[in-house]
């Protein structure tokens, strides 16, 4: 299971990296969004993964008598996807405003902030 | 011991943010209304900054879950100062954009999103906790891109993909980083983090994880390699807009590697090496840029780049008198910065351009306001009383103490770059004769302000002024502050004492 995870995780990285270093703004955008998902699995892994049980105390009980498994990292990544679809969805309209505006989807040529002296 | 209050300066931005927007269209109403929030911010965060000053750290654990395992927000002196400060240049902020904020943007929401903004600000700095912050920080960077993308103009959408891009492939690095400290220690309250990662023998590891929050909180402050995008875009919102921007939102940055870096990376020969050397770019970089450039935010732009390159001396060196500059350069750049983007913004207001080669003549047609206008000026170069002064010498002496002659030279040869490039606008825009500018179609003028409408504009940066004054005349007190806070940052055992109330040593 870790190594099918790990090969997920550097293959979406790998993805997504190389989608951002194109030139088009739309791809740019798929490659931010494989990126965030790399990520959200590197933290579900690195979270350890454990055939556990709910981390649910009996009533009578004081400490865990079984091995259980850590919420925690599945909280973060549900936090992480939430914040993460909303940061992605906004790109994705100004990336629509901005070719509508601007008329092109090379990065190339949305030089004109930086040259103007 | 809990003490619910702390959050206060958080839930007052929240509250404000929901009930502006109840007057979505009735901007007189919006105006008012956030004046009166923003004023009932600086008193809320004066009183807690007295209470932690006097108590020491206080600290509240949310839903009364114990230390590692709840969110805990720690008030502590460099948190609460910066509430402080931050509440006051969103004071300043929140009044100047009455006057020159227009009516189309107002009537979209951009007074609720502003306090979103100030909301995300005021919780990065008082939580107590690596995810939380990535949370606050994610409040922070999505409000500021309505902000900068509010009325859709072209230069604004061509520099906000710029921002928006660079500032999501940051959050993803900071995302990595916290998964890798989650792995190591399996902890992410930042006092237990300081203690287990202490604890592990995997150096390496540990040393790529601080590269990561180096690289992910770099772009963010626009450190040395990875700044382009700032002045690529800080200077296509309205003037109001970059003078929030240009004052807060760098120094997040620099906040959150203040905290990392003191509590949970520190001391590491490596990264101390690397850091000086980027510290020492940052501020030749931002200072030679600012001198190449005729548009007057794009300098000043350029300008905050090199002082975020001061502060990194002090994160670089860590001792406490560096530290102690730092934390004194980052008070008074707040409302420096704030104020110097108002500047620019009233300039713009008056003539309608911000080139500095067209502009001119303006000490002649306004003396009184060239007057106010150059005190955040000079005090961002640093001439003595004013409050850039103080600061600086505390760098040299930091760097000279340990030995970093690299660090010595920049700070000086970046002192009197700065003073070229303020020397440059001041000649340009205020004494050189100025010509009739063809007037633009769209747009009111400062003329036709009403006289509401034209304090609203001065009003602020009178305010900071004073700010700015009595950081400098009464540097005593701001530091004395500033080295409590050095000295806690040196050593953070109290800190993680009342954190974690005693459970561990």
């Amino acid at each position: 299971m870790e190594l099918l995870l790990i090969l997920i995780i550097g293959l979406l990285h790998a993805g997504g990296l190389y989608m951002l270093l194109r030139r088009s703004m739309f791809k740019m955008i798929i490659g931010l969004i494989l990126l965030g998902n790399g990520v959200n699995l590197l933290i579900f892994l690195l979270g350890r993964l454990t055939k556990g049980h709910p981390p649910v105390i009996e009533a009578d009980a004081k400490i865990f008598s079984e091995i259980y498994a850590d919420p925690l990292p599945q909280a973060l990544i549900l936090t992480a996807i939430v914040i993460g679809f909303g940061l992605q969805s906004f790109a994705i309209i100004l990336i629509k405003r901005v070719y509508q505006v601007l008329g092109t989807d090379d990065l190339d040529e949305l030089n004109s902030t930086d040259e103007e002296i | 011991m809990n003490n619910p209050y702390i959050v206060l300066p958080i839930i007052l931005q929240l509250v404000a943010a929901v009930v502006l927007m109840f007057f979505w269209t009735k901007t007189k109403a919006q105006k008012l209304l956030s004046i009166i929030f923003s004023v009932a911010a600086v008193l809320v965060a004066a009183y807690l900054l007295i209470s932690v000053w006097h108590e020491g750290i206080l600290v509240t654990q949310s839903g009364n879950w114990k230390a590692p395992f709840g969110i805990t927000f720690v008030a502590d002196l460099l948190g609460v100062t910066l509430v402080l400060v931050s509440s006051i240049a969103a004071l300043g902020v929140s009044i100047f954009s009455s006057g020159s904020m227009r009516e189309e943007r107002l009537k979209f929401g951009y007074y609720p999103v502003f306090h979103f903004l100030v909301m995300g600000l005021q919780g990065a700095f008082l939580t107590g906790d690596i995810f939380n912050l990535y949370v606050w920080f994610e409040v922070i960077i999505i409000s500021s891109f309505v902000l900068m993308t509010l009325g859709g103009k072209k230069a604004q959408l061509e520099g906000a993909i710029k921002y928006v891009s660079l500032n999501l492939l940051a959050s993803s690095l900071f995302l990595i980083g916290i998964g890798f400290l989650y792995g190591l220690t399996g902890t992410l309250n930042m006092a237990d983090l300081s203690i287990k990662i202490k604890e592990i023998q995997n150096i390496g590891l540990v040393n790529v994880t601080a590269g990561l929050f180096l690289v992910a909180f770099g772009i963010k402050s626009a450190i040395f390699p990875m700044y382009f995008w700032l002045p690529a875009s800080y200077h296509t919102p309205p003037p109001a807009v970059t003078a929030i921007f240009g004052g807060l939102l760098t120094k997040v940055g620099v906040y959150a590697m203040l905290r990392t870096f003191s509590l949970i990376f520190g001391g590491d020969e490596f990264m101390t090496v690397t850091i000086s050397i980027i510290a020492a770019l940052t501020i030749l970089g931002g200072a030679f840029g600012a001198m190449s450039h005729r548009h007057m935010s794009k300098i000043f732009g350029y300008l905050i780049i090199s002082h975020i390159g001061f502060m990194m001396v002090g994160i670089s060196i860590f001792t406490e008198i560096a530290l102690l500059g730092t934390i004194f350069y980052l008070i008074h750049d707040i409302i420096v910065k704030t104020n110097l983007f108002m500047v620019s913004g009233l300039v713009l207001k008056i003539n309608g351009t911000q080139d500095i080669k067209d502009l001119g003549g303006l000490y002649k047609s306004y003396p009184l306001l060239s007057l106010l206008m150059a005190i955040p000026l000079f005090s961002l170069v640093g001439i003595p009383p004013l409050s850039g002064f103080w600061a600086k010498i505390f760098f040299v002496e930091g760097a000279l103490e340990a030995r970093d002659y690299l660090l010595v030279i920049s700070v000086i040869l970046g002192s009197f770059l700065t003073l070229w490039v303020i020397g440059k606008v001041w000649t340009e825009v205020f004494w050189k004769k100025g010509e009739n500018l063809p007037k633009q179609a769209n747009g009111v003028y400062f003329d036709e302000l009403s006289q509401t409408g034209k304090w609203s504009m001065v009003f602020p940066m009178l305010l900071l002024s004073f700010v700015s004054l009595y950081i400098g005349l009464g540097a005593k007190h701001v530091i004395s502050l500033s080295q409590k806070i050095a000295t806690e940052l040196v050593d953070p055992s109290s800190y993680i004492q009342v954190v974690l109330q005693n459970q561990v040593p």
